[in-house]
């Protein structure tokens, strides 16, 4: 079958889709947008969370055909996502400020300054603070928490750590003992309170 | 979209430092970061070749069984299948190992274990992969099973491996032994004799799995030249390339690796699971096959922990100060060997833990049996000793009404201690200080859940947002737990790692390439390759070559040693470049300045040379012009020397490691529910290279620890030996939930032996914890708690 939808702003066709294909599989195996990861397939794990017409899902638990005609948003587009987001706040509060460029289109795989990744780079305030906190060991967990961490900002600016444990509790790290990623979400929701 | 994927080498990371300068000390950030927050780096399960095949294993659903036959004939007719194999379809050498070759690459003519491999297909979509391997007809003759000691050593057991001649089987007692260590010294009979106290208990260690997010995955891609090229996330390139070659019927230079992403290993990578399937397939089809096991097959593809049964006996005198200690400890191997032996020298060698005991008597064993296969996962045999041994530190303490932490500060080994293996601890071993420093933070606030007037908050209650208790029946617990971990490879090991260093001026600029077949796996061996060749080389950017096997073998990103090992081969050849870069120097401008013939009063600061003094004499730029130094080095730790096979006696570890934790626990007692309120650390690590990543490792470490004490077991079927959770669904991992506050106290007491004065990090958090959970629910709820993990009925009831 033929999937239509639209991801990370950019309208994406898929062909020969088997009906038993996930969401997860057609995004990472068919549209060449591998950032969601396939830690369990199995609904547990959180680490192929995307925005699904907004609301966070597993996308392997999404039957491909179940996504025709929505909208969707990848660890990919978590940084357009963040800005599109800013402009608008920044638009509502303060509409003199102009919107800071970048480079990346919509939906493009960005390389942002490949010879120095540690330099600047045009990340959502989470992914940034993800690095900075320490928050990112072998990583594969990283793009499903980022997802979720960003929605939860989205909703909740000033979250406890209680709503931050609440909010992520679907999210498995194996890694770090979720003590930097607590680090990490808070530190994003205090450098975004102050840019407000 | 796709088609600009391919399965190229990783691309070559070059960080350059922001807000630090990046170097040995400071807390540099990864230089994968940005790539791992976009969702570009490439993992092995994201690897895409043009015309790329998909590669499924069938596994047997008996623990054991005879195959009488296998009849592929359906499964080769299915549209989009371009190869089945088979055992009788293998090209040259049928087993591999990593120590001892008993794990067939495809099961001949019996299974031993649940989930062993038999036949494996290739196709152009995973699901008709996996229905082609449906369609494979397997006729089966079950065997009578091997589960326990009893079961391996009656009088008519079956043999796991019949006429097995590897290096151990002289010296076992049966068998279905896979190997015995046993340590004596002192004389335990008159100590016993002695004692005012004795404690003997029993105790048990579940299964545990280390349930690495990134599953067993990789891309074998056919070669021109009838090699093959395989992109892989492993813990060690060159084992792998050196079991793989005999199986695939090639030279070791036509077996090329590269390092993917990985996705976490905790010892899980170390043997192979997909890496000699995908290759066979490939080399079969002309075409670049990939596999990557789901969750489910991920239970089936590695080993496991061993679980073990742990009989210990104290005895000490009224003051408090230990005579002696007898345990026997038995690891259940599995059906292969995998690195069982080298686990029973650790869980022998380590099993009284860090302590100064005169008199000791200890046996472990690791037995064959038709379980899962068990190996290498994080703390490796010290794990399951020290839950026990600090068990037994609690219980003489309490025998003796001697304050438990008091107890074990009496007893504590120290620099210049003697191990029970005749081995002198002779570098710093601040097991008192450790324990003082957890016992001195302050302690979490009491009943959390109740704000001031308000509604309880469900959140900060054992059961959480189930809502099962809002403080009724919660009893809080504190426990205390230290252990001890060697680093390296042990016994004997020929344990080496290579670094090649490449500096040369690019733009105007020195610039350091790192190249090393180091697997990163997460830990940031990566970060700590850079922060040393900016302090040897006064550089500030530096490249990282991806880890492939052009380079030599780095050894195993396991036993807490990379960065002691691969970073001590970093700082080695980088120490070569620099006197290159002082050689040329002297030649070129030597008649400058004085300070050049005293090449030992210079050093390299941002990319000039300087004198001790501080003066400038020259620069990197203009002393390599466009001659590049390249240079290539191995290091090596010193040696060490087998076990006594009948004594254990031996200068067997290259450096031991200490870690304590106090745990803070609430449990309700009348539903069994434990929640851990706070989990402290206090860890000595020589030298914090990057202390960011260094607390982030005692964090990960902590949290497995907590994840044995009251979550996660792989239960294995007594009837059948099967396994029966292989999902995230019934394998618990802890979640953000359940890991509570860790706060950590880092000591940096330099061990002269080691690169910077480093100690090995990453395992040593992963023994207290642990039995420090434990301890604090037994103080909570005053139940023995011989077994791990605890669950809800060992906590209710009578």
């Amino acid at each position: 079958m033929r999937v239509n939808m639209t991801v990370n702003g950019r309208p994406y066709e898929a062909d020969d889709v088997w009906e038993g294909e996930s969401l997860l599989y057609v995004l990472r195996e068919r549209l060449g947008l591998p950032g969601s990861k396939n830690a369990c397939e199995q609904g547990e794990c959180g680490s192929c969370t995307v925005r699904l017409d907004g609301v966070p899902v597993c996308a392997c638990l999404v039957a491909a055909g179940q996504a025709e005609g929505s909208e969707v948003v990848t660890v990919e587009g978590l940084a357009d996502h963040a800005r599109q987001r800013s402009g608008e706040a920044a638009g509502a509060v303060c509409p003199g400020e102009p919107e800071e460029g970048h480079p990346g289109t919509p939906g493009t795989t960005r390389h942002p300054e490949p010879t120095r990744p540690g330099q600047v780079a045009p990340l959502a305030p989470v992914q940034q603070a993800f690095i900075d906190a320490g928050a990112v060991q072998c990583g594969f967990c990283t793009p499903g928490l980022l997802v979720t961490a960003d929605e939860l900002l989205e909703r909740n600016p000033d979250p406890s750590d209680a709503d931050i444990r609440e909010a992520l509790s679907g999210n498995l790290c194996r890694c770090t003992g979720y003590e930097k990623i607590l680090d990490a979400v808070r530190l994003a929701a205090a450098r975004t309170g102050e840019a407000v | 979209m796709a088609a600009d994927r391919t399965a190229s080498a990783p691309a070559t990371l070059t960080q350059a430092t922001g807000a630090t300068r990046g170097t040995v000390g400071e807390s540099t950030p990864r230089p994968d970061g940005t790539l791992k927050v976009t969702g570009e780096f490439a993992y092995s399960s994201d690897l895409w070749h043009e015309d790329m095949l998909w590669g499924f294993t069938l596994r047997s659903p008996y623990a054991h069984a005879a195959i009488r036959s296998v009849d592929t004939a359906e499964a080769l007719a299915l549209p989009g299948v371009y190869a089945v194999m088979t055992h009788d379809d293998l090209p040259a050498g049928t087993h591999y190992g990593l120590e001892i070759h008993d794990q067939p690459v495809l099961a001949k003519d019996r299974v031993r274990f649940h989930g062993e491999p038999v036949a494996i297909v290739a196709a152009d979509h995973p699901e008709t992969a996996r229905r082609a391997a449906a369609r494979i007809a397997v006729e089966y003759e079950e065997l009578p099973l091997v589960v326990d000691e009893a079961t391996a050593t009656a009088p008519d057991a079956p043999l796991l491996h019949p006429g097995r001649r590897d290096h151990h089987a002289s010296h076992v007692p049966h068998p279905n032994i896979v190997h015995r260590q046993p340590i004596r010294r002192g004389d335990v009979a008159a100590a016993r004799a002695r004692a005012d106290v004795v404690v003997r208990r029993d105790y048990e260690v579940g299964m545990q799995d280390q349930a690495f997010l990134g599953p067993e995955s990789g891309l074998a891609v056919p070669a021109e030249d009838g090699g093959v090229d395989l992109y892989i996330a492993t813990q060690w390139l060159h084992v792998d390339r050196d079991q793989l070659a005999p199986v695939l019927g090639l030279p070791a230079d036509k077996v090329r690796l590269t390092l993917s992403g990985v996705g976490g290993a905790f010892g899980a990578r170390e043997d192979l699971s997909m890496q000699a399937h995908a290759c066979l397939l490939a080399l079969r089809t002309g075409r670049p096959v990939k596999i990557v096991y789901n969750r489910y097959e991920s239970f089936f593809g590695h080993v496991h922990r061993h679980p073990a049964k742990l009989t210990y006996e104290h005895g000490a005198t009224r003051d408090g100060t230990l005579l002696y200690v007898q345990c026997r400890i038995v690891l259940d191997g599995g059906a292969y060997a995998s690195s069982s032996p080298a686990v029973v020298g650790n869980a022998a060698s380590l099993s009284i833990g860090p302590y100064v005991v005169g008199n000791v008597d200890v046996e472990a064993i690791a037995l064959y049996s038709n379980n899962p296969p068990c190996g290498a996962m994080r703390g490796f045999g010290a794990v399951q000793a020290c839950f026990a041994y600090e068990a037994q530190m609690d219980a003489v303490a309490a025998e003796l009404g001697l304050d438990p932490v008091e107890f074990r500060q009496r007893n504590a080994m120290s620099q210049g201690a003697t191990m029970p293996t005749g081995q002198l601890v002779d570098s710093p071993a601040p097991v008192a200080e450790l324990l003082r420093r957890v016992k001195a933070l302050p302690m979490p606030p009491e009943r959390d859940w109740e704000a001031a007037g308000g509604p309880v908050d469900v959140r900060a209650l054992p059961g959480g947002l189930s809502n099962t208790t809002h403080g009724e029946a919660v009893v809080r617990g504190v426990g205390y737990a230290v252990g001890i971990k060697n680093v390296g490879f042990s016994e004997g090991f020929d344990d080496y790692s290579t670094a090649r260093i490449r500096l040369e001026v690019i733009g105007g600029e020195p610039v350091a390439l790192v190249h090393t077949a180091m697997a990163e796996v997460g830990q940031g061996g990566v970060t700590v390759h850079t922060q040393i060749a900016r302090t040897e080389l006064g550089v500030d950017r530096v490249t990282l070559h991806p880890a492939d096997t052009r380079v030599g073998s780095a050894g195993s990103t396991s036993a807490s040693r990379q960065t002691y090992m691969t970073g001590g081969a970093v700082k080695h050849a980088c120490e070569a470049v620099r006197a290159e870069v002082l050689r040329r120097g002297r030649e070129r401008f030597g008649a400058s300045h004085p300070a050049w013939a005293e090449p030992e009063r210079l050093r390299l600061e941002d990319g000039k040379v300087v004198t001790d003094g501080g003066e400038v004499i020259g620069d990197l730029a203009g002393i390599l012009g466009d001659e590049a130094i390249d240079l290539e080095r191995e290091f090596r730790h010193r040696p060490t020397e087998p076990f006594d096979l009948r004594t254990g006696q031996g200068f067997g570890h290259v450096q031991y490691s200490f870690c304590a934790h106090r745990a803070v626990v609430e449990v309700d007692t009348e539903l069994g529910l434990v929640k851990v309120v706070e989990l402290a650390a206090a860890q000595d690590v020589g030298k914090a290279i990057n202390p960011l990543s260094v607390v982030g490792q005692i964090h990960g470490g902590s949290t497995q620890g907590l994840g044995l004490a009251v979550m996660e077991e792989i239960v294995v079927s007594r009837d059948g030996a099967r396994v029966r959770n292989p999902s995230f669904t019934d394998y618990l991992i802890p979640t953000i939930l359940d890991t509570p506050a860790m706060p950590v106290e880092v000591l940096e007491l330099a061990d002269d032996n080691a690169p910077y004065g480093l100690r090995g990090v990453g395992e040593a958090p992963t023994l207290s914890s642990t039995p420090a959970v434990v301890a604090a629910i037994r103080a909570a709820t005053g139940r023995p708690l011989k077994r791990v993990p605890v669950r809800p009925e060992h906590l209710t009831g009578g």
